[in-house]
C-alpha cells in the first residue's frame, strides 16, 4: 500500500478479493470453502506506466487482471478506474469502461472466433461502441489498426486459421486498441508464443505503449520479459502482492525472500557466472489457495521463517530502495496480527 | 452421428502457395506504423478476402456428395412444387382391372391394390411428405435451439427450469406425445407437422445446449465480452455459429425421422387422411401387399430412403463447408 494519493493513478485496487465458491458434492450444493484466488490486493496503477505482475502459476496474476475490469466478478474490496469506482458500475457505464479498458488474452489460438474473419475480429469494438459509424469508415479504422501492430490491411478478410501466434497475437491486441483505451491488460500475452516471436511482441506492446500513452499491465510469469518492459514490478504470491517496486530495485535487490526465489530461478545467460552463482531453491510446494497458511502465507516455504511469521499478516512496508514495498517481517514487524481462533493452514515446512 | 468434420476436399483452385506464410508479417514491429502501404513482399503471400456466400457454393461444388445430394434434393422439391403436371395420373384415379400391376410401360411403378399409379401417387404425395417434414423441423429448429442455447449461455436456474420443462416433454413415448397433441387439434398435415416439431424440440434443446456449454467458456467469448459486447452480441455472433455444426446435423437427420414420423401418424390414422397420398401412408398401405406386390410399398420407400440420405449428405457437406477452418487446404493448425 503505497499511501501516496497522487492524482495520476489511473487504477487502483483497495482490498480487492475474488473468492471462488467450493461447494459441497449435496442436493442443496451448500458453500463447503473457497479458493481465494485474489485474497486483499492493494495496487496503485500510474498513468502511462507498465506494471508487471509476476508470481507462479496459480497465485490469481490473471484473475487479479480480470476482476480490475470486472471480467471477473471481485467478491470483497473495491477498484477505482480514473477515479470512478468500478465494482458499482451499471451495465451501460460497465459498456463504457469495455471501451476504455482492454484485454490481450494469453493464447492467441484460442481468443480469436474462428468463424469470423480479422476485419470482423477488429471491428467489433468499434460496432459495439458505435465507434466510427459507417461500413467505409470502419474499414479504414480496421487497416489502420492492422498496420499499427504490423498486420497487412489487406489481410483483414482472412480467417484466423491462416495466420501463425504471432501474427495471431497481433490481431488480438488491435482489437483490444480498437476503442482506443488508456488501460490495456495483457494477461500471459506472450506466454504461448515461440521465444523469437515473444521479444516481437514484446517491442511491439512496449513501441504502442509509448506512441499511443497507454498504461500497461503486464501479467507474465516470465520474469525476464517483465524485467524487459515493465517500469514497475509487483510480485505476486497466493493472492496476495508480496513485493512492489521500481523495476530495476525489485530485480536487482529483491527484499522479499519469495522475490529472491523467483529471480534466483532464472538462468544468468553467462556459463562461469550461472555454475557459481548462488541459488535460492524452495522446499516444498505452493499452498492450496483454499487453505491458505494464517499470517504471512510464505511461511510454509520461506527459508528465514520465525516467530511472528504465524501471527502477524504482514502489510506492505517500505523496504531496500525508494518507492520499493515488501510483505515481510524481516523489514520489521508490520500487520494485522492474527487472532488465536484464525490460524489455520498447513504446518511449517521443517 | 460423428460431428468429426471430414477432411474437406481440396478447396478447387486454390493454388497451394497460399497456405498462410509464417514469416512474412512477423517483420519487425519497429517498423513505422503509420506509414501507408507498408505491405512491400508481405501481400505476395496474403490472400485478400472474397465474398462469402459465393465462396460457400463454390466449396459446395466442391465436395461431390454434397454436390449430388443438393441437385437432387432440388430435384425432388422441384417435382413436389410442379407435381400436378407431372403426374401422369390423378392420384385417386381408381382402376379396379387394372389392380396390382407389376411395374410395366404403362404404369412404370405399377398399380396398387385399387389400380392406383404409384408413380402419380408417389409424385403427388411430395409435396405432403416434405411440407410437413420442413415444417415440422423448422418449428422444432427455431424454438428447440433457442431454449437450449438459453439454457447453455446464460445456466443456473434458466438451465434449470427449461431443461426439466424439456425432460418432462421427454419422458413422454414420441409417438404417445404426437398422438395426445393431433387428438387434441385434430388431423392435417399443420397439426402433424406441429405435433412432430413437439417430439423434436426437446432433442434440438438438448443438442444446441450440449454445444453452447463447451463454446460459452471459450476465451474468444470472454474477449468479445472484454471489448464491451452484450449478451444478444455474443449469443448470436460468437456462441451461435461456433455451436451450429451439431444442429445442423441434427437438423439433417432430423427432417429424415420427421419424415418418417409423417408416414407413421398417417399409417395410424392421424396424419394424412387415406384417399390422399403421403409417402409414409403408401408405405403402411402397401404393407398388407408386400408378397404379393412388392412394387406398392418399396417405391414410396425408396422415395423416403432418398430423400432422407439426401438431407443427410448435405448436411454434413453444409457443416463442414461452413467451417472456415476446412476451407483451407489443411486447416490452420491450430485448434
Amino acid at each position: 500500500m503505497s499511501g501516496r494519493l497522487d492524482d495520476d493513478v489511473l487504477v487502483s485496487a483497495r482490498g480487492l478479493e475474488v473468492h471462488f465458491p467450493i461447494r459441497g458434492s449435496g442436493v442443496r450444493r451448500r458453500q463447503v470453502g473457497a479458493v481465494r484466488a485474489v485474497d486483499g490486493v492493494d495496487l496503485d496503477i500510474r498513468r502511462g506506466e507498465t506494471l508487471g505482475l509476476v508470481g507462479e502459476s496459480g497465485c490469481g496474476k490473471s484473475t487479479l487482471g480480470n476482476a480490475l475490469l470486472r471480467l471477473v466478478e471481485p467478491t470483497g474490496g473495491r477498484v477505482e478506474f480514473d477515479g470512478t469506482d468500478v465494482t458499482a458500475l451499471g451495465r451501460r457505464q460497465l459498456r463504457a469502461l469495455r471501451r476504455r479498458a482492454g484485454m490481450v488474452f494469453q493464447d492467441p489460438f484460442a481468443s480469436l472466433d474462428p468463424r469470423r474473419t480479422v476485419a470482423q475480429t477488429v471491428a467489433e469494438p468499434l460496432e459495439v461502441h458505435g465507434l466510427r459509424p459507417g461500413r467505409r469508415e470502419r474499414a479504414a479504422r480496421v487497416g489502420e489498426l492492422l498496420e499499427l501492430v504490423g498486420l497487412d490491411p489487406a489481410v483483414s478478410g482472412r480467417y484466423p486459421h491462416e495466420f501463425s501466434g504471432g501474427q495471431r497475437q497481433r490481431v488480438g491486441i488491435a482489437r483490444a486498441l480498437a476503442g482506443e483505451p488508456d488501460f490495456l491488460v495483457c494477461d500471459e500475452a506472450i506466454a504461448s508464443l515461440d521465444v523469437s516471436v515473444q521479444a516481437q511482441v514484446l517491442n511491439l506492446l512496449r513501441r504502442l505503449q509509448r506512441q499511443l500513452g497507454l498504461t500497461l499491465l503486464f501479467i507474465s510469469h516470465d520474469l525476464s520479459a517483465v524485467r524487459h518492459i515493465s517500469d514497475r514490478i509487483a510480485v505476486m504470491y497466493l493472492g496476495r502482492i508480496v513485493e512492489l517496486g521500481p523495476a530495476a530495485a525489485v530485480g536487482r535487490e529483491p527484499q522479499m525472500p519469495y522475490t529472491q526465489a523467483l529471480l534466483s530461478a532464472v538462468p544468468v545467460p553467462h556459463p562461469s557466472v550461472e555454475r557459481s552463482r548462488e541459488r535460492v531453491v524452495l522446499t516444498g510446494d505452493v499452498p492450496s489457495p483454499a487453505a491458505v497458511p494464517s499470517g504471512c502465507r510464505f511461511r510454509t516455504r520461506c527459508p528465514y521463517v520465525f516467530e511472528p511469521c504465524d501471527d502477524v499478516d504482514p502489510a506492505l512496508q517500505p523496504a531496500g530502495a525508494p518507492g520499493q514495498l515488501a510483505a515481510c517481517h524481516l523489514h520489521g514487524v508490520v500487520g494485522r496480527e492474527v487472532p488465536e481462533g484464525e490460524k489455520a493452514g498447513t504446518v511449517p515446512a521443517e | 452421428m460423428s460431428v468429426q468434420p471430414t477432411p474437406g476436399p481440396p478447396p478447387g483452385g486454390t493454388p497451394p502457395a497460399e497456405t498462410p506464410s509464417e514469416t512474412p508479417a512477423e517483420t519487425p514491429s519497429e517498423a513505422p506504423g503509420g506509414s501507408p502501404g507498408p505491405a512491400g513482399g508481405r501481400t505476395a503471400t496474403l490472400r485478400p478476402a472474397r465474398p462469402r456466400w459465393r465462396e460457400t457454393l463454390r466449396l459446395l461444388a466442391g465436395n461431390p456428395t454434397a454436390a449430388v445430394a443438393a441437385v437432387l434434393l432440388l430435384l425432388i422439391v422441384l417435382v413436389a412444387v410442379f407435381d400436378e403436371p407431372l403426374a401422369p395420373q390423378g392420384a385417386n384415379e381408381i382402376d379396379v382391372a387394372g389392380r396390382l400391376q407389376p411395374p410395366g410401360l404403362e404404369h412404370p411403378f405399377g398399380t396398387d391394390d385399387l389400380g392406383r399409379d404409384v408413380l402419380s401417387r408417389i409424385i403427388l404425395g411430395a409435396s405432403v411428405s416434405l411440407r410437413v417434414g420442413f415444417l415440422a423441423v423448422l418449428i422444432a429448429l427455431v424454438v428447440g435451439s433457442t431454449i437450449g442455447l438459453l439454457a447453455g449461455f446464460y445456466g443456473r436456474w434458466v438451465d434449470d427450469v427449461l431443461m426439466r420443462v424439456m425432460d418432462m416433454l421427454f419422458a413422454f413415448p414420441a409417438v404417445l406425445l404426437a398422438i395426445a397433441v393431433l387428438a387434441v387439434r385434430g388431423p392435417g398435415s399443420g397439426n402433424t407437422a406441429l405435433a412432430i416439431a413437439v417430439v423434436y424440440v426437446p432433442i434440438f434443446a438438448r443438442v444446441t445446449r450440449a454445444s453452447v456449454l463447451g463454446v460459452r467458456e471459450e476465451v474468444y467469448v470472454r474477449a468479445s465480452r472484454s471489448v464491451g459486447a452484450g449478451d444478444l452480441r455474443l449469443l448470436t455472433r460468437h456462441v451461435l455459429p461456433n455451436a451450429a455444426p451439431p444442429i445442423i446435423v441434427q437438423t439433417s437427420i432430423s427432417l429424415a425421422f420427421a419424415v418418417l414420423a409423417e408416414a407413421a401418424l398417417s399409417f395410424l390414422g392421424l396424419g394424412t387422411q387415406p384417399p390422399n397420398p403421403s409417402w409414409g401412408l403408401m408405405l403402411a398401405e402397401g404393407r398388407g401387399y408386400i408378397e404379393l406386390a412388392w412394387w406398392i410399398a418399396f417405391f414410396p420407400g425408396m422415395a423416403i430412403f432418398l430423400t432422407v440420405l439426401c438431407f443427410n449428405l448435405l448436411g454434413d457437406g453444409l457443416r463442414d463447408v461452413l467451417d472456415p477452418r476446412q476451407r483451407t487446404l489443411m486447416g490452420g493448425g491450430g485448434r
